[in-house]
């Protein structure tokens, strides 16, 4: 298990020093958290996965952990260590060591003497894992009232005990004092190590949970704002980190999928006779149209899926048009739904009065999650229960999921996160941990199930295909008085969050919804004042809507990357037609007095965007530059985005190859802001991967297929950023906007999926302030770009 | 794509993998990568693709950074195998090691087996190699968490130690 869901080594030691009456077992049995869950696993130092197994014979069932309960979120043990537990999971971006930030400040306990358990079912509570960068926007704030309800509470039994009031107490890493005489001072460990605090919060639900303390002012947390190492990081650069994938038991066996070859294929027969020489073979298991093979090894089972013979049947017609094909059938295919159109003022009256109208269209292909690692999960169905080993972001979901896809109690039912490899939002329709406990309680016995890179590269969630239209017109002085946006997603029966009924093994084995997810085409949530702005959506379906490798999903920010592309190359448009710099005309259109909360959401747009530009030394002229004789053309690009009160601006600055036309990043500048930071560090690096990762989809990502099977299916027909496109240069402008900056109640906003938003636009306007073309597709890969220079004889 | 073919035979094959002889009773035309994991129950090199492509699964073998997705078990026998957990010495870090903890390189960590392991070997050739080698040296191994410009720095950080 990760450092996080362990006690720290010297911790445990002195757990195990200090308890001479109470093993550590026994304190975890009476502690209030572990009431309802004996010897919890991610607690027990050692190998994590035979602690639970061994548990698993005698455990269970596993019921929710209360969450009105302050035992279920804080353990404090009598050498004065604290381990916090939240239902949150850490994909790597440092959220784990945030929490402990903001909960031992809160808490006011040393930070090196907390640890945090989070994401198992059965120890922690429903905070909903991973997703829509609101670890701390959200989650953070539970925490931290929970965390000052403990410290509360402490200072209560300190005043008892020391026989003075609360008022003449101090606090300070986990030792209370008498103001007066310094020398009387307890610790919490001594008050309440070892026991519960009995304590009941309130709250409707998970996020209100609190009890009745108050919040420290931000100004006196000590540990939030600075950036502690990860612990995590360690155990994963010396292999010492038991991963998911780690995950193996006594008489585990391994399975594969075999997969439709085309989509929409229906199973006719199995031949079993060619698998059953293959050593090791234990079984096929089919129902539908799901197929797996299980051996008992894992190349054997490799090879057995392989070497199966199944008879496919084709679907009768074609289940989508040809990737070529898309964008077409997109625009001309008759919407499922559309969403409620947002329209200021009179846009039509606007365009046709306008001094000059532009118009473009701007084109998404349906992008890949394409996580490093596949798939995998590993369950074990002792004593009729199911125990998950998964890294899946949504952990509480595929609980419930999985309970209800098998017809079990859902407190028969955990699972046990563990790190993995991360997929910004792969595992929240986590086909394989539904997978492996289908096939666990088919076969009985513990299996673990990892799909082939080919397999997770054609089949994993989509990130929704876009068409846009835009339109906009500018008035004689170049004032933009008109924006028209029209956008059609290929987005129907979206995946959601684990729920039974939308997995692929749900899909494979013929389960239907009575209607499918309806989807959804995004807008841009920039703060620009426009004065005539209609914004309309709707959503397209493929031919074929269930059982098919373009199923989408959520992938980092879902709609943010595609929305951005064409609203903001299109704003960047609309100033080249005003023949006005990117970064005034964007300010000018940000400069406007409202009364609503926009004022406050202006005010921070433009200080993002003004810090990006003096980071960058952005000298103001409009775009194209003047076009360069040699074979390298460079040239700069600025794009913003607001999404849920974070602000991020970004300028990419470009060399494009006139002969190759490949596009090289040279220098990234990132001015963000999200509130009160946690984190500096983690923060930078957070932004910096989100930032290349969405570099990696406007250059290179694109799911490419033919009418019946997705042909794009590993790293060469599926090509990703690489170390030799990496910047040589990247700047992060950590930005705090707000109107009264040093307010005590400064709230901490999301980071992550923000940064995603603008970077498509970045480039493709750097491109096209080098080059003076307009490229209205991504991916840009080299022969694109190529042929867009050719045909506009750069 | 690299294709086994699974014999009948089950072989006693005996490896050298991070300083210990060890004898394992496998197919042989298993590829090695399987046999570490699941055999030997090392967790640094992982299955990223089993096509040789992505570089999370990299071990060291005589100086060189193997893909072991896609190399036969009974191929490395009796040469000495160096696994992600096999770096430390006595207990005190790689300085590639250190590097990646100092610059807080990994973000989920899952391809950074691949990306130290493939330094290693990258340094051991060229001790100091220039900006566009470590680019060159390191773009067959993949990271989707992007973290290359961190690695960039850390392999400069680590490269200054041990040059």
């Amino acid at each position: 298990m990760t450092p996080f869901t362990q006690i720290p080594r010297h911790i445990e030691e002195a757990v195990e020093k200090s308890s001479a009456t109470t093993s550590r077992r026994d304190f975890l049995r009476t502690s209030g958290l572990l009431v309802v869950s004996f010897g919890v696993a991610p607690l027990i130092q050692g190998d994590a996965i035979s602690a639970a197994a061994a548990q698993g014979a005698t455990a269970g069932p596993y019921p929710d952990p209360d969450f009105r309960q302050l035992d279920s979120w804080i353990v404090i043990r009598e050498d004065n260590t604290a381990t916090f537990h939240v239902g949150k999971t850490d994909c790597g971006q440092g959220t784990g060591t945030a929490f402990r930030q903001i909960m031992s400040d809160e808490l006011d306990i040393a930070y090196d003497r907390t640890s945090v358990v989070m994401g198992s079912t059965d120890v922690t509570v429903d905070q909903g894992g991973s997703g829509g960068s609101d670890a701390l926007q959200t989650d953070g704030w539970p925490m931290r009232r929970v965390a000052a309800e403990a410290r509360r509470v402490l200072l209560e039994l300190a005043s008892s005990r020391l026989a003075v009031p609360v008022d003449q107490l101090n606090v300070s890493d986990g030792v209370v004092s008498v103001a007066a005489d310094a020398s009387r001072r307890v610790t919490y460990g001594e008050l309440i190590g070892g026991r519960r605090f009995n304590v009941t919060l309130t709250g409707n639900n998970i996020d209100a949970t609190t009890g009745i303390a108050k919040l420290k002012p931000v100004q006196q947390l000590k540990m939030t704002g600075q950036s502690p190492r990860r612990d995590d990081i360690p155990p994963k650069v010396n292999g010492s980190l038991k991963w998911a994938v780690d995950a193996r038991m006594p008489g585990m066996v391994h399975a594969r999928n075999v997969k439709p070859p085309v989509a929409g294929a229906k199973l006719v027969s199995i031949d079993e006779s060619s698998v059953r020489g293959v050593p090791g073979f234990v079984k096929v298991v089919s129902k539908g149209n799901y197929v797996a093979v299980v051996c008992e090894r894992e190349e054997q089972a490799i090879q057995a899926a392989r070497q199966l013979k199944v008879n496919w049947q084709k679907p009768a017609s074609a289940p989508f048009p040809a990737s070529d094909d898309l964008h077409k059938y997109i625009r001309a295919a008759t919407p499922t739904s559309s969403g409620k159109p947002v329209i200021v003022g009179n846009p039509d009256a606007a365009l046709a009065g306008a001094a000059r109208m532009v118009e473009a269209d701007y084109e998404v292909p349906f992008q890949g999650h394409n996580s490093i690692g596949p798939a995998h999960a590993m369950a074990d169905p002792s004593n009729d229960q199911l125990t998950i080993y998964s890294n899946d972001m949504k952990s509480y979901g595929l609980r419930n999921g999985v309970a209800q896809f098998l017809e079990m109690p859902r407190d028969r039912v955990r699972v046990v996160w563990m790190e993995g490899p991360q997929a910004y939002g792969r595992t929240a329709a986590d086909d394989a941990g539904f997978e492996a406990a289908f096939l666990a309680k088919e076969i009985g016995r513990p299996v673990r199930v990892q799909w082939m890179r080919q397999e997770e590269t054609a089949w994993d969630t989509k990130g929704p295909a876009y068409a846009v239209k835009m339109r906009g017109g500018l008035d004689a002085q170049g004032n933009l008085v008109a924006f028209d946006y029209d956008a059609r997603a290929a987005d129907y029966n979206h995946l959601g969050y684990n729920e039974h009924d939308t997995v692929l093994i749900a899909q494979l084995t013929g389960m239907r919804r009575a209607t499918p997810a309806s989807g959804g085409a995004a807008t841009p949530s920039e703060m620009y004042a426009i004065p005539n702005r209609r914004m309309t959506t709707s959503v397209v379906s493929l031919p074929l809507v269930w059982e098919t490798p373009l199923r989408t999903g959520n992938l980092r920010d879902p709609n943010g990357p595609q929305v951005t592309f064409a609203s903001e190359s299109f704003v960047d448009e609309l100033a080249a037609a005003a023949n006005a710099d990117p970064v005034e005309f964007r300010l000018r259109l940000l400069t406007a007095a409202t009364d609503d909360d926009s004022g406050f959401k202006r005010a921070r747009s433009i200080a993002v965007i003004k810090a990006a530009a003096e980071a960058y030394k952005w000298d103001a002229r409009p775009s194209p530059r003047s076009i360069g004789s040699g074979d390298i053309l460079t040239g700069r690009g600025i794009a913003y985005a607001y999404r849920s009160q974070t602000v991020v601006a970004q300028i990419a600055e470009v060399e494009v190859n006139r002969r190759t036309g490949h596009v090289w990043v040279k220098r990234f500048v990132c001015a963000h802001d999200c509130g009160l930071i946690i984190n500096p560090e983690a923060l930078r690096r957070t932004l910096e991967g989100g930032m290349l990762h969405s570099l990696s989809r406007a250059l290179y990502e694109e799911v490419r297929f033919d009418t019946e099977k997705v042909v794009s299916v590993d790293w060469r027909s599926y090509p990703t950023m690489t170390h030799a496109d990496t910047p040589a240069s990247i700047d992060i402008v950590l930005v705090n906007g707000d109107p009264n900056p040093n307010r005590p109640d400064l709230p901490h906003y999301g980071a992550g999926e923000t940064v995603c938003k603008p970077t498509f636009a970045a480039i493709g306007n750097a491109i096209y302030d080098a080059t003076g073309v307009r490229i209205r597709r991504v991916p840009f890969r080299d022969e694109r770009v190529r042929a867009a220079l050719r045909a506009a004889r750069v | 794509m690299t294709q086994f073919k699974y014999l009948d035979a089950m072989a006693n094959i005996t490896l050298n993998v991070n300083g210990a002889a060890r004898t394992v009773d496998v197919d042989p035309s298993t590829p090695l990568l399987y046999v570490l994991r699941n055999d030997l129950e090392l967790q640094g090199p992982r299955f990223g693709c089993g096509l040789g492509q992505c570089g999370a699964c990299t071990v060291i073998i005589k100086g060189e950074a193997v893909r072991s997705c896609t190399r036969a078990v009974s191929s490395v026998q009796g040469a000495e195998v160096t696994t992600l957990e096999g770096l430390s010495r006595n207990g005190v870090l790689h300085p590639l090691q250190q590097a990646w903890i100092d610059e807080q390189v990994p973000a989920c960590g899952f391809c950074q087996n691949g990306q130290i392991m493939t330094a290693k070997a990258l340094l051991d050739r060229n001790p100091t190699p220039t900006d566009a080698q470590i680019r060159d040296g390191m773009a067959g191994t993949l990271c989707r968490c992007m973290t290359y410009y961190r690695i960039q720095a850390a392999i400069k950080r680590a490269a200054k130690v041990t040059a």
